[in-house]
């Protein structure tokens, strides 16, 4: 098991050093991060735990490359994201990163395995699409379109397009926030799974203190700091747990 | 196929119906385009090879009798590559069962055969044979109006005596490729004729041996017309010329340039209406595309798609509408075009007139269309590219609605609550809103244009040929004819009234403007042949002075109180200096019009008259025209009734398929932008609709909310368009404004009537397919979905 080994051993995949974000709103302006660093590190599971507005989605998504911070540096690997042009964050996406979303941003003219063949189709070394969809648990599902699909197994959709292309990251923003706590817990066993499976370095954003309880480790943001970070000695598979 | 495309396809059939009424109006407008630009090449070609194979002449003249010894000078004037000498007579016909009149203009065939300028091509039969005494050859249209087949008679009255002529060929010429009669305004292939005879017949008839009265020269190349021109007239002068021109002036050549103009104007004005009208639809369904899919755009960016491919995949969508429209439109564009050929076949007589694909043009269409719709959607694509996926994340905000003043000024009870938010939307959006109406206006306007052509052709002719002109006959005299002769005619039984008038060819000059013009002297007051204003109210012709008709004034550049030259052509040839005393209003030709007694007098004359404009009991007019036709000195009569009824047939004939188009095609535009705008609401709005339904509001109350904002446009658009409309005419008669006729800006009630219920009935019927779409709203799916 990959929890059994010390994280300090692994080699780092993310090195964020003081990122800051500022958003300007007309005459305000919004410090959604107030100089954070931290290291997510190979093949770990993490949490981001926070209140709504603690700038978790901001973090994740200036380590998926989507959004570059106003200041400080992130590194992905010997990669200096924040150095990089917007075609080269396009590249670093399509080669590494993988997304989950809140509300699974799925393209409904097309279907389960459509959608997850969208990516495929542009990935290096990407799994067979119905393999993907097998590992979520929905191989039987991949001639439905998402309007013919659960809330659930929509998301398991967008879980198996995130993993297909075998990503060396898997970014999750509130996978189960649209969800109830029996589809929920189904998403993050798939999410648990494939991390332990392949191996990919994942982080997942929750406001539930509870969801926190599978990870190697919990990164607590508060109001745009670092509150703390916590390390759990004992992983609780995603079925075990209750909220 | 890449997954990206099947979304495309699959997105578009989500759209088809929006997508399919785009690709109408696009179509619409390629199909005009190609249509004219085909015809256009088709004429032109077909024209250009038939003056060139049949060597139609660059400058005309006709004099009175010039010897054939000066035909060497002529040769000599340098820039002359060819002199074609002719005799050119007109004469009536004495065809069997015909009482209307028809004139033959008899044109002579050298005796060694075929003419060396404008020659005749054989259509059947043959060429009359050379020194074959009697032999003709007649044009087409007009042997085909009659039936004649080679082997047949006709009989005219040449020179006061009848004479039997025996048709042995039907032809056609590049100087006759439409049959203009000098005067009318419409070929009337019953009336006028051409008739090609031997030289020797005419010499004879009309005592010309050793002379000619016409003569056709060929330019070298690369030669000024106007300086040939001068020595032709210096050269021609003693011998009654009444002056060159050149092929601009020469009515068949005049009315072909004239058709290929019109085909240019419509070749620009109809893709910048349905193609703008296009671009917006576009617009409005591609922006509406494109913030439904932020989501899915952020994912794809998410996932790796580079701002360009998702660029190019919107792009795409665009480009797979616009395709579909061109090719649509090309197609029905070639249709078009050859039933265009079909009908110029009517009117332009050419050894064949094939319908020829105009393939730049077709290039052009796609290249117009294209460029058309990436402006339209030019911002949308552009925000998809530059969407920071970051960004797309989020929802958009929802939409700020305000209280306006309209509704501070109105006490809230006087509207409805549904009222209230049609009206919210469309003030919230001011620009769409803007463009929805002149979209829809475009259908009115459209209509307008398409159909005012024929509301002016009837004003033209009731101006003219009711108000203006009141007589029943008119004839001219081959000579100018004395008092004995007037009388004979004044006072054949069945003529109630009558009126003389004296016409001489002239050329009238005004600083360095000139144009040769027949100057009729009229009766001060006459009451036949009357001459009105622009307020249709009688002008009388004063004493002194020379009046102008509009047209002529304008070209001269002349108005009331300037001194003109005339020059006048025939007799002594005396040159005046007249104040223009009077313009008045005419929609065909150039004329001036002056006191006949003051003519007369510098003219050096009696009281002569070239022609006699009668007012004859109806049930006389038959037996009136057969005792003129029977007289010698009669040139022509032309019989108005007669000429009004084969005009209005041909007219009425010729736009009802244009007509046709043009209603189809306004209802593609009004359906287009009726049916887009109110699809896109529902889609805006329908999460608002459905909750509208939950809480209790009926269908209809619901239906109120999303059509009342087409109701409002529809109401809006009817005025704007008869406007624009109005303007779009104005611009055509301007451009159709020739020396031959000019179209006068008239759009009648009737035209504005059908404009505004062509628009109505369409916005029904897309309003009728878009609450179908109201009724059928699944309530629960609807306000599951995240938009
Ligand atoms: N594009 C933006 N413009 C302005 N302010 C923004 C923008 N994006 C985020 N913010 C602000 O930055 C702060 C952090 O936002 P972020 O989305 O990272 O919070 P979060 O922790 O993900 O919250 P939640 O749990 O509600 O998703 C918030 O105060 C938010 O309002
Ligand atoms: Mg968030």
């Amino acid at each position: 098991m990959n929890s059994s080994n010390p994280p300090t051993a692994r080699q780092s995949v993310f090195r964020a050093v003081d990122i800051a974000k500022i958003y300007q709103m007309g005459e305000v302006q919004v410090h959604a991060l107030r100089g954070v660093s931290v290291e997510l590190y190979e093949g770990e599971f993490v949490v981001l735990l926070g209140a709504s507005g603690s700038g978790k989605s901001t973090l994740l998504n200036i380590l998926g490359g989507l959004d570059a911070p106003s200041s400080g540096t992130v590194h992905y690997l010997d990669r200096e994201l924040t150095a990089s042009d917007p075609s080269q964050l396009t590249r670093y996406r399509r080669d590494n990163v993988g997304f989950v979303f809140q509300f699974y941003n799925l393209i409904p003219s097309l279907t389960a395995r459509e959608n997850v063949e969208l990516i495929t189709e542009i990935a290096t070394e990407p799994m067979d699409a119905l393999d993907a969809l097998d590992l979520v648990g929905l191989k039987d599902r991949s001639d439905h379109f998402p309007a013919q699909l659960s809330g659930g197994e929509q998301q398991r959709v967008a879980i198996a397009r995130a993993i297909a292309k075998n990503p060396k990251v898997l970014l999750c923003d509130e996978p189960t926030g649209a969800l109830d706590v029996q589809t929920g817990i189904v998403v993050l066993q798939a999410i648990g799974q494939i991390n332990q499976q392949l191996g990919t370095t994942t982080a997942v954003i929750t406001h539930n203190a509870e969801i926190a309880k599978m990870a190697d480790r919990v990164i607590l943001l508060s109001d745009g700091h670092i509150a703390g970070i916590e390390r759990n000695s004992t992983k609780v598979a995603a079925q075990d747990l209750r909220w | 196929m890449r997954k990206l495309d099947r979304k495309l396809l699959r997105d578009l059939y989500q759209l088809r119906g929006q997508a399919s009424a785009i690709v109408l109006v696009i179509a619409a407008g390629v199909a005009t385009f190609v249509m004219s630009m085909c015809a256009y090449r088709s004429l032109t070609t077909t024209k250009d090879a038939f003056y060139r194979d049949y060597r139609f002449a660059d400058l005309f003249s006709s004099t009175h009798r010039t010897p054939d010894a000066l035909l060497p000078r002529l040769r000599d004037i340098e820039g002359v590559a060819a002199v074609e000498p002719r005799l050119v007579y007109d004469v009536l016909l004495d065809v069997p069962g015909m009482s209307e009149p028809a004139t033959a203009r008899l044109i002579s065939i050298p005796d060694r055969g075929q003419s060396e300028l404008n020659q005749v091509y054989i259509r059947r039969g043959r060429m009359i044979e050379p020194l074959h005494s009697g032999e003709v050859v007649v044009s087409e249209v007009f042997a085909k109006a009659h039936g004649f087949v080679p082997g047949d008679q006709v009989r005219a009255i040449i020179n006061g005596k009848t004479q039997v002529m025996r048709i042995v060929g039907i032809a056609l010429s590049p100087e006759y490729v439409i049959q203009v009669q000098p005067g009318s305004i419409l070929p009337d292939d019953k009336r006028f004729g051409i008739f090609w005879i031997g030289r020797r017949d005419l010499e004879a008839a009309f005592d010309m041996t050793g002379a000619f009265n016409n003569v056709s020269v060929r330019l070298a190349l690369g030669h000024e017309t106007d300086h040939v021109i001068d020595q032709l007239d210096r050269l021609l002068k003693p011998y009654g010329s009444v002056g060159s021109y050149d092929r601009d002036e020469q009515l068949s050549h005049r009315y072909l340039s004239d058709e290929l103009s019109q085909l240019r104007g419509m070749a620009v004005m109809a893709p910048a209406i349905f193609l703008g009208v296009a671009a917006f639809l576009l617009n409005i369904a591609v922006s509406r595309i494109i913030s439904q899919q932020r989501e899915q755009i952020a994912a794809l960016k998410a996932f790796g798609y580079s701002d360009f491919e998702v660029g190019a995949h919107y792009l795409n969508l665009v480009f797979v509408i616009t395709v579909g429209g061109s090719v649509v439109g090309s197609i029905f564009g070639f249709w078009m075009g050859a039933n265009m050929m079909g009908m110029y076949e009517e009117f332009y007589k050419f050894p064949s007139l094939e319908f020829l694909v105009n393939w730049p043009a077709v290039a052009a269409a796609f290249l117009m269309t294209t460029v058309a719709a990436v402006v339209g959607t030019f911002v949308s694509v552009r925000s998809a590219v530059t969407l920071p996926p970051a960004e797309a994340m989020r929802p958009e905000a929802p939409p700020s609605y305000q209280t306006s003043w309209w509704e501070r000024l109105l006490p809230k009870r006087w509207i409805a609550p549904e009222m209230r938010m049609v009206i919210r939307n469309v003030t919230r959006r001011p620009l769409r809103a803007g463009l929805s109406i002149v979209g829809i206006s475009m259908a009115v306007a459209v209509m307008v244009l398409g159909n005012f052509s024929l509301d002016a052709m009837n004003y033209m002719m009731h101006f003219q040929f009711r108000l203006a002109q009141r007589q029943d006959l008119t004839v001219t005299f081959v000579e100018p004819a004395t008092e004995s002769v007037m009388y004979e005619v004044q006072n054949l039984d069945g003529v109630l009234e009558s009126e003389t008038m004296r016409s001489v060819a002239t050329r009238i000059r005004f600083q360095n403007r000139s144009r040769r013009i027949g100057i009729m002297g009229l009766l001060p007051d006459p009451q036949l042949y009357r001459l009105l204003d622009a307020d249709e109210q009688p002008v009388r012709v004063p004493e002194y002075g020379v009046m102008l008709n509009s047209k002529l004034a304008e070209i001269l550049g002349a108005t009331i109180g300037d001194q003109v030259i005339v020059e006048v052509l025939e007799g002594k040839r005396p040159t005046l200096t007249l104040e223009v005393s009077a313009i008045v209003e005419e929609y065909a030709g150039l004329n001036a019009y002056m006191n006949k007694t003051r003519l007369h007098e510098v003219l050096l004359e009696s009281n002569v008259a070239s022609g006699a404009f009668l007012k004859v009991d109806p049930n006389r007019i038959d037996a009136v025209f057969a005792e003129l036709e029977e007289r010698p000195g009669v040139g022509s009569v032309t019989i108005k009734n007669a000429m009004m009824q084969s005009f209005e047939q041909t007219v009425a004939e010729n736009i009802l398929v244009m007509r046709s188009f043009i209603v189809m095609f306004a209802a593609v535009i009004a359906v287009g932008v009726v049916y887009n705008t109110a699809r896109i609401s529902l889609s805006e709005r329908q999460r608002d609709l459905a909750t509208m339904r939950v809480i209790g509001f009926t269908n209809r109350e619901v239906s109120t909310v999303l059509l009342g904002e087409i109701i409002i446009f529809t109401a809006l658009a009817i005025p704007l368009g008869c406007l624009i409309g109005y303007g779009l005419a104005a611009i055509t008669t301007a451009g159709l404004d020739t020396d031959n006729y000019r179209i006068p800006l008239v759009v009648s009630r009737n035209t504005l009537l059908l404009a505004a219920s062509v628009v109505v009935v369409a916005t029904i019927l897309s309003a009728t397919l878009v609450q179908r779409r109201v009724k059928r709203l699944d309530l629960i799916s609807v306000l599951k979905t995240r938009d």
